[in-house]
């Protein structure tokens, strides 16, 4: 059996592939069985909706642009969750596509003083949505974590620093990501929009979230500058 | 000295009945696109290294974008540069083994068109920024299937020789077999189920399956069957022990593919899954002690031909790379250490040491060993073929160590709270370290490259070539 051909095809090939997969893949499966997959448009808390609006407010010209006329058209509740959710969705893929995943993780460890550093400990229902399709726990951490990330900074402060990191972290090993702006940090593209939006999302969820407590509609908070009153 | 250091002896005498069946163009063609891809893929690593340092001039050029060379770097060197040699080196071992011509010649040639387009146009998509979120199976999704098809054609074009022949199967082919249903298996689990059918933490169980399979179920196998294959050809005796041969797959087999969570320790993962992983990680160890084991017990007697024998050191040199690499992995795996290491360069260090270090290394020396087998012409330069060996090995060994370093340095940071860059301050030093270590493979690589150009270019030899 072991020097056969039928052992080795069936026994060792197949046999303990599947032994594997059950044991590996098909258990987390059944346990998490019951926690549902939230699409994206699900996971649109007023956090992200907050932070959604707040990029038209910084960057009316480019939100107009790219994205549309949010308070011309005077979009209803729905359409700013959907038209968030779209935003995500692409920055989602932008965070994929650009391999930032590889240098920033996506998951807090109970150990080495990482929820003193981040925030919560990552749990598995966070996971459990259509932006996490492949999951991106990420594998490496050249620049820190960023499941927390979300409002933590202002969406002007990734701007700049999607621009030209350096200018703000003088030593940061991160490169330039010029291609998501119309030749300066001030008019951020649809790329721009999206990873901005996608980073802002990140930790939303969550009660810790830094905005959270204040949350204030944009208007009510402050008038876009130069805004007719 | 008088002693061959790249055994030729068989060049330019008239092919016998076995060579016949060996198609060896094709084994040329798949070793000229293995070598391209490494090429590509250290300028990829270059760019990247230089990027952390702070040095890279290339900046806001969005196909230079080191975040998607990053990717390049890996999927060439898994894609590119260790699937084209294996490919190339099944087309010379199979026939010979089993006595028979694979399936199809046509198919053969189809085969080897379809793998380069679907590398090409890997890095082409992960280049325009398609890139999917699975690491080491960055393919963007609309090449996935393509890929799947090309993998099903290899195993048919080269199981047909292999259940056609008869009487006990050698080692190396127990291994071959495995291989080619496990590496069918794995890549489309990797690519399709975390994509379509599950997210979030069960798409990370399959995600760390899947990368963790990739090394243990395709490019493990392959290797090990063809230093099974190589050493006793190249020492002129047979393996130590048929019995450890047996441990050794039997073990392989059945513990490797059982460790894919360990890649994802301390995630939100089920904690008895994450300590079945680091059980049979540890488990594995054991396995590959006696496989080293095995072939050390082939090598005494011989050890002189680590000296004469270029291809035996260079597979030796992996062998004990390996065992390295197998030990470290024992103890990184704990919870211990994985609470210190985890996200540090001590992992990419490790990723370098068996990708280069072992595989890349044993393929080196299979083509330093065939390259004058196929052209019937004796190397350009021994002296180079030296050189290849001494700068590649220097140049992991010290990556590895250097690495090593870095990533307990990094992880010492962030568990004692420093600010955040202080973690990229204290490692920029080892990062200036890496790229010359680096330098010194991409060195060693080019110099081979060199010489296998200057070797196809010289004339046909008009009698035997006697090596020097």
């Amino acid at each position: 059996m072991f020097e056969s051909k039928a052992g080795v095809l069936f026994i060792g090939g197949i046999g303990f592939f599947v032994l594997a997969f059950v044991a590996n893949a098909a258990v987390p499966m059944l346990m998490y069985r019951d926690i549902p997959e939230q699409t994206a448009l699900e996971t649109v808390s007023a956090n992200a909706v907050y932070q959604f609006e707040d990029l038209n407010r910084r960057f009316p010209e480019s939100f107009k642009k790219y994205v549309g006329d949010l308070k011309g058209e005077q979009w209803d509740a729905t359409k700013i969750r959907e038209k968030c959710a779209e935003l995500i969705k692409e920055g989602r893929d932008i965070y994929v596509g650009e391999g930032c995943w590889h240098c920033h993780s996506q998951f807090v460890r109970p150990v080495s003083n990482e929820s003193l550093r981040y925030g919560p400990v990552a749990q598995s229902e966070e996971y459990q949505n259509e932006l996490q399709r492949p999951v991106l726990f990420g594998t490496r951490r050249v620049g820190p974590d960023l499941s927390r990330e979300g409002g933590r900074r202002t969406s002007d402060w990734h701007a700049v620093h999607f621009f030209n990191p350096p200018l703000l972290s003088p030593k940061s090993p991160m490169p330039k990501y010029t291609w998501f702006f119309d030749g300066e940090a001030a008019k951020p593209n649809r790329r721009g929009l999206a990873i901005m939006c996608y980073v802002q999302w990140l930790g939303s969820w969550l009660e810790s979230y830094p905005y959270y407590e204040d949350y204030v509609p944009v208007d009510e908070l402050l008038p876009a500058p130069g805004a007719a009153k | 000295m008088n002693v061959p250091m790249v055994d030729t002896a068989a060049v330019g005498e008239p092919l016998t009945d076995v060579e016949r069946l060996v198609d060896r163009k094709i084994v040329l063609c798949y070793y000229v696109a293995a070598m391209t891809y490494m090429v590509v893929s250290m300028l990829g690593g270059l760019l990247v290294a230089l990027q952390l340092i702070r040095c890279n001039d290339l900046q806001g050029i969005e196909l230079l974008s080191p975040g998607r060379w990053r990717m390049v770097h890996t999927n060439a060197i898994a894609y590119g540069f260790l699937a084209n040699a294996f490919l190339g080196t099944l087309h010379w071992t199979i026939p010979r083994l089993t006595m028979r011509p694979v399936l199809n010649k046509a198919l053969s040639y189809l085969i080897f068109a379809a793998w380069q387009a679907v590398v090409l146009a890997t890095a082409g998509g992960i280049l325009l920024g398609q890139a999917q979120g699975l690491e080491w199976g960055e393919t963007p999704v609309w090449i996935d299937p393509v890929a799947q098809l090309g993998l099903l054609l290899v195993a048919v074009n080269f199981m047909a020789p292999i259940i056609a022949s008869r009487g006990p199967m050698y080692v190396t082919l127990w291994y071959f077999m495995a291989a080619f249903v496990w590496t069918f298996l794995t890549y489309a689990m990797g690519n399709f189920v975390p994509q379509y059918v599950v997210c979030g933490t069960n798409a990370g169980a399959i995600g760390g399956l899947f990368i963790h399979d990739l090394v243990g179920l395709f490019v493990t196998p392959l290797g090990w069957g063809l230093m099974y294959y190589f050493v006793p050809i190249l020492l002129r005796k047979p393996i130590w022990s048929h019995g450890l041969s047996l441990v050794g797959f039997w073990g392989l087999a059945f513990f490797y593919p059982l460790q894919g969570i360990h890649h994802f320790l301390y995630t939100p993962i089920p904690m008895f899954l994450q300590y079945g992983a680091v059980i049979s990680t540890i488990a594995v160890e054991f396995v590959v002690a006696t496989v080293i084991v095995n072939f050390f017990g082939t090598l005494r007697g011989s050890g002189r031909e680590i000296v004469t024998n270029l291809p035996i050191r260079w597979f030796y040199t992996g062998m004990i790379l390996y065992f390295i690499t197998c030990f470290q992995c024992a103890l990184q795996v704990t919870l211990t250490f994985q609470e210190l290491i985890h996200f540090t360069d001590w992992v990419v260090g490790h990723a370098h040491l068996v990708m280069f270090g072992v595989f890349s290394q044993w393929l080196m020396g299979i083509m330093t060993y065939l390259i004058p087998r196929l052209t019937g012409k004796p190397w350009y330069s021994r002296k180079l073929c030296e050189w290849h060996y001494w700068l590649s090995v220097v140049g992991i060994v010290v990556m590895f160590l250097d690495l090593t370093m870095a990533g307990l340095f990094q992880g010492w940071s962030w568990s004692g709270m420093q600010i955040w860059d202080h973690s990229t301050q204290v490692s920029e030093p080892f990062w200036v370290v890496r790229i010359f270590a680096g330098l010194s493979m991409f060195g060693g690589f080019l110099v081979f490259v060199y010489n296998t150009i200057r070797t196809l270019s010289s004339p046909a030899p008009t009698r035997p070539a006697v090596a020097a």
